[in-house]
């Protein structure tokens, strides 16, 4: 992490330098030198990124330039693609996330991910919403289970909407329903961290508004981390914002400061859209 | 003859095409501002399909009567006094050696009557074809100049020959359906005949099956020879012992292929899996008979109890392998239609490989697998060769694996093989046997396929 080197210079606009304004205080999340390879293919070049707790930080950038390939690092859900690769190290509360004696199954249950197609699963909204529990342990009986269910739905907004149809299928709600649904999936498994890829990009504006409202919600208990193509947005929901570009992460602070006021050239193209 | 006239059809056809071809490329470079409806070469399809069609069927229609129509004439050329007093039977007889003496096969010294019908009969087949040859030719290159003269920039031939096309694929298809149509119509047919002979009572739900010994005359409806029950039974024996081995197997090779092989393992499993497809079912009856059975029985042997040579469970373990790549292709396309993110998903709740095969993979592509099982079930009932070979003739009433049972399959097989008499119940017993498997494997089919597409609407 290049914390506290203040990069000021916005002649030098080599890939390798990146701004940084803020000091994360007690990070939830701390990222360094990672590094990921698709096969021989490099998608993402030494990222260092704090990321706060009890705040939503966003991911921005052109298409491609490896937000969800660092966001997917968080749970280690690249493990599941097999050709790539991570190097570098990744801590969650001073935990290396990375170290062999991790059990990648306890992590996904701290670290909970939305995607950015709802994908509920072809069973009721119980049972979608009943999964990690179940598998996890988490509940001591069926009230219990209930119960869990019943907070996280609540929490998620979509309570109110489906208390009637709880024992219908999932696939059968709006596409707005769906993804809170899945938000809804991902807090019943009790994670400290949300990880979300363009939560947003497949719903409409009133559904988009619930969902941000949501966040805005959470991030009183849980870490967040969205990924967002709507500048909007993470301007509206976001405290910290990181702006990546071709694999670097070019520059990162305060949300307000990045947009009002961005220091690298490469940001200040893509916020006042000067490039693609 | 008919292979040259076929021929000449066939160049009348082609040159139809670049005649009509012709014609639209002269107005298309005539009038080059794009007014010309449809391209040239659907002008020159249009004329091609004119000529080549109407004449080709005329052919087929000249073919189908002109037989019967030469035959009526012979019939009725012959002088009355020979005809006189003969009865259906005689007058075929005489009809036939007459065709054979205009062939050319003389055996005894035919008598002049016949000598001269045989020659007319020669001479009216030559008239008649080369009859059909003038018709059909002229008819398609009449047909041809007629189609070419319609020709213009503003003929909408693209729409014309899209419509010839279509009716050419309702024709192809409406064969396959009258085939079938005809083949249970064939197979209703006898079986009536046969519950004429037997009652429906006897045949569903007698306990004996004794077909050959209602050869004897006496014993045409004595009761229980016609007892299907053994048999259906001896049927579901062995398909649930092929099912007991081919689900499991093909179902875990599935999902160890679409979840846990590396590509590489994969591209060599996969085809290796679906060679099995590809063996022969007889040799699977060789297998059964030369290698499985003799191993089962020293087992048995060792284990001190004893497996006949010809056992259900031989026929149906080898059966469960040939339909090992039937469902595990079947379950294999299922679970890889599931859509990523629904694996995604589940991992990133922090469910394990095994979790999100069973608690989401699996119940999501049930259905397709279910399809994949039932199609093979119907598969395993229908399976003729490796039972015939490997199961035995006689009908047992019996649930035991180790004993030899008979099928739906095989019973047909030995009733209709050898000398056959279709006015006898052992004979017909064949059909109301097959009339049965068909309606079974009918519904287990459209079970299976409506299950399949059902699923497949899901995840669109
Ligand atoms: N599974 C994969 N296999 C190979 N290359 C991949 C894979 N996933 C991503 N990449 C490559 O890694 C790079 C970064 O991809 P990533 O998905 O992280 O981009 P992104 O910033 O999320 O883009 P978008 O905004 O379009 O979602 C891209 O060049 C992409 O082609
Ligand atoms: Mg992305």
């Amino acid at each position: 992490m290049v914390k506290g080197s203040l990069t000021m210079d916005q002649q030098v606009v080599s890939p390798e330098t990146t701004t940084t304004r803020s000091v994360v205080e007690d990070p939830k999340i701390t990222s360094g030198d990672v590094s990921v390879f698709y096969g021989a293919k490099q998608a993402l070049f030494d990222v260092n990124l704090d990321i706060p707790r009890y705040a939503v930080t966003s991911l921005i950038g052109p298409s491609g330039c490896g937000k969800s390939t660092y966001l997917r690092c968080i749970n280690r859900m690249n493990d599941t693609i097999p050709i790539a690769r991570v190097t570098g190290e990744i801590k969650i509360d001073d935990q290396d996330i990375y170290d062999p004696d991790l059990d990648v199954v306890e992590l996904r249950a701290r670290v909970g991910m939305v995607f950015q197609k709802p994908n509920p699963f072809p069973k009721s909204i119980f049972e979608n919403v009943a999964y990690g529990p179940r598998i996890h342990g988490l509940a001591k009986g069926k009230t219990d289970l209930e119960e869990l269910v019943t907070t996280s739905l609540e929490r998620a907004g979509l309570w109110d909407e489906v208390k009637d149809r709880i024992n219908e299928p999932g696939t059968g709600l709006s596409g707005g329903q769906q993804q809170r649904l899945c938000i809804a999936r991902a807090i019943a498994t009790k994670p400290d961290i949300i990880l979300m890829d363009e939560p947003c990009s497949a719903l409409d504006p009133i559904a988009t508004a619930k969902v941000e409202e949501l966040m805005m919600e959470l991030r009183e208990k849980y870490t967040i981390v969205i990924v967002t193509h709507s500048m909007a947005q993470a301007q509206r929901v976001s405290q910290k914002t990181a702006f990546f570009h071709i694999g670097y992460m070019v520059e990162y602070g305060d949300t307000k400061q990045i947009f009002e006021d961005p220091q690298d050239k490469r940001t200040q193209d893509y916020i006042f859209g000067r490039f693609g | 003859m008919l292979s040259y006239l076929l021929l000449a059809l066939l160049a009348v056809t082609i040159a139809a095409y670049f005649a009509g071809y012709s014609k639209a490329r002269a107005f298309a470079t005539g009038a080059s501002d794009g007014s010309q409806h449809s391209l040239s070469g659907y002008h020159g399809a249009y004329v091609a399909a004119w000529a080549g069609i109407p004449s080709f069927l005329l052919v087929l229609l000249w073919l189908l009567f002109q037989g019967p129509v030469v035959d009526s004439l012979l019939v009725s050329s012959l002088p009355p006094d020979r005809v006189e007093g003969l009865d259906v039977g005689q007058l075929n007889l005489l009809v036939s050696e007459i065709k054979s003496v205009a062939k050319g096969n003389i055996f005894s010294e035919p008598d002049a009557v016949v000598l001269a019908a045989a020659e007319r009969y020669n001479a009216w087949n030559a008239i008649a074809n080369w009859a059909m040859v003038a018709c059909a030719l002229a008819l398609a290159v009449g047909a041809l100049f007629i189609a070419r003269s319609k020709l213009a920039p503003r003929f909408r031939a693209r729409n014309q020959v899209e419509r010839i096309t279509s009716a050419l694929m309702i024709v192809c298809s409406l064969i396959a359906i009258f085939t079938t149509i005809g083949i249970v119509v064939s197979l209703l047919y006898e079986t009536l005949r046969f519950f004429s002979m037997v009652s429906p009572l006897q045949f569903f739900f007698g306990l004996n099956w004794e077909p050959q010994i209602a050869m004897r005359e006496d014993q045409v409806t004595s009761g229980g020879a016609f007892g299907a029950i053994p048999v259906y039974v001896g049927t579901l024996l062995i398909a649930f012992i092929a099912m007991l081995v081919a689900t499991p197997i093909g179902l875990f090779s599935a999902v160890y292929l679409t979840e846990y092989a590396s590509d590489g393992v994969r591209a060599v499993v996969k085809p290796l899996l679906e060679i099995l497809a590809g063996i022969p079912t007889v040799v699977y009856g060789f297998f059964a008979v030369l290698t499985v059975a003799p191993a089962m029985r020293q087992f048995g042997e060792l284990l001190g109890f004893s497996i006949a040579p010809n056992s259900a469970l031989a026929a149906g373990a080898v059966m469960g392998i040939m339909l090992i790549p039937f469902i595990s292709s079947l379950s294999d396309d299922a679970l890889a239609a599931v859509p990523q993110s629904l694996r995604d998903g589940s991992y990133g709740l922090g469910a394990t490989k095994g979790e999100t095969i069973t608690k989401v993979l699996l119940p999501a592509a049930l259905p397709g697998i279910m399809g994949g099982i039932l199609l093979a079930v119907s598969r395993a009932i229908g399976e003729t060769m490796i039972v015939v070979m490997a199961a035995g003739i006689i009908a047992a009433l019996t649930l035991n694996p180790f004993e030899p049972v008979t099928t739906v399959t095989v019973q047909i097989v030995t009733l209709l093989i050898g000398d056959t008499e279709f006015d006898n119940p052992k004979t017909l017993a064949a059909f109301a046997l097959g009339l049965v498997l068909f309606l079974v494997t009918l519904c287990l089919n459209v079970i299976a396929l409506s299950i399949v597409r059902k699923y497949r609407e899901q995840y669109d």
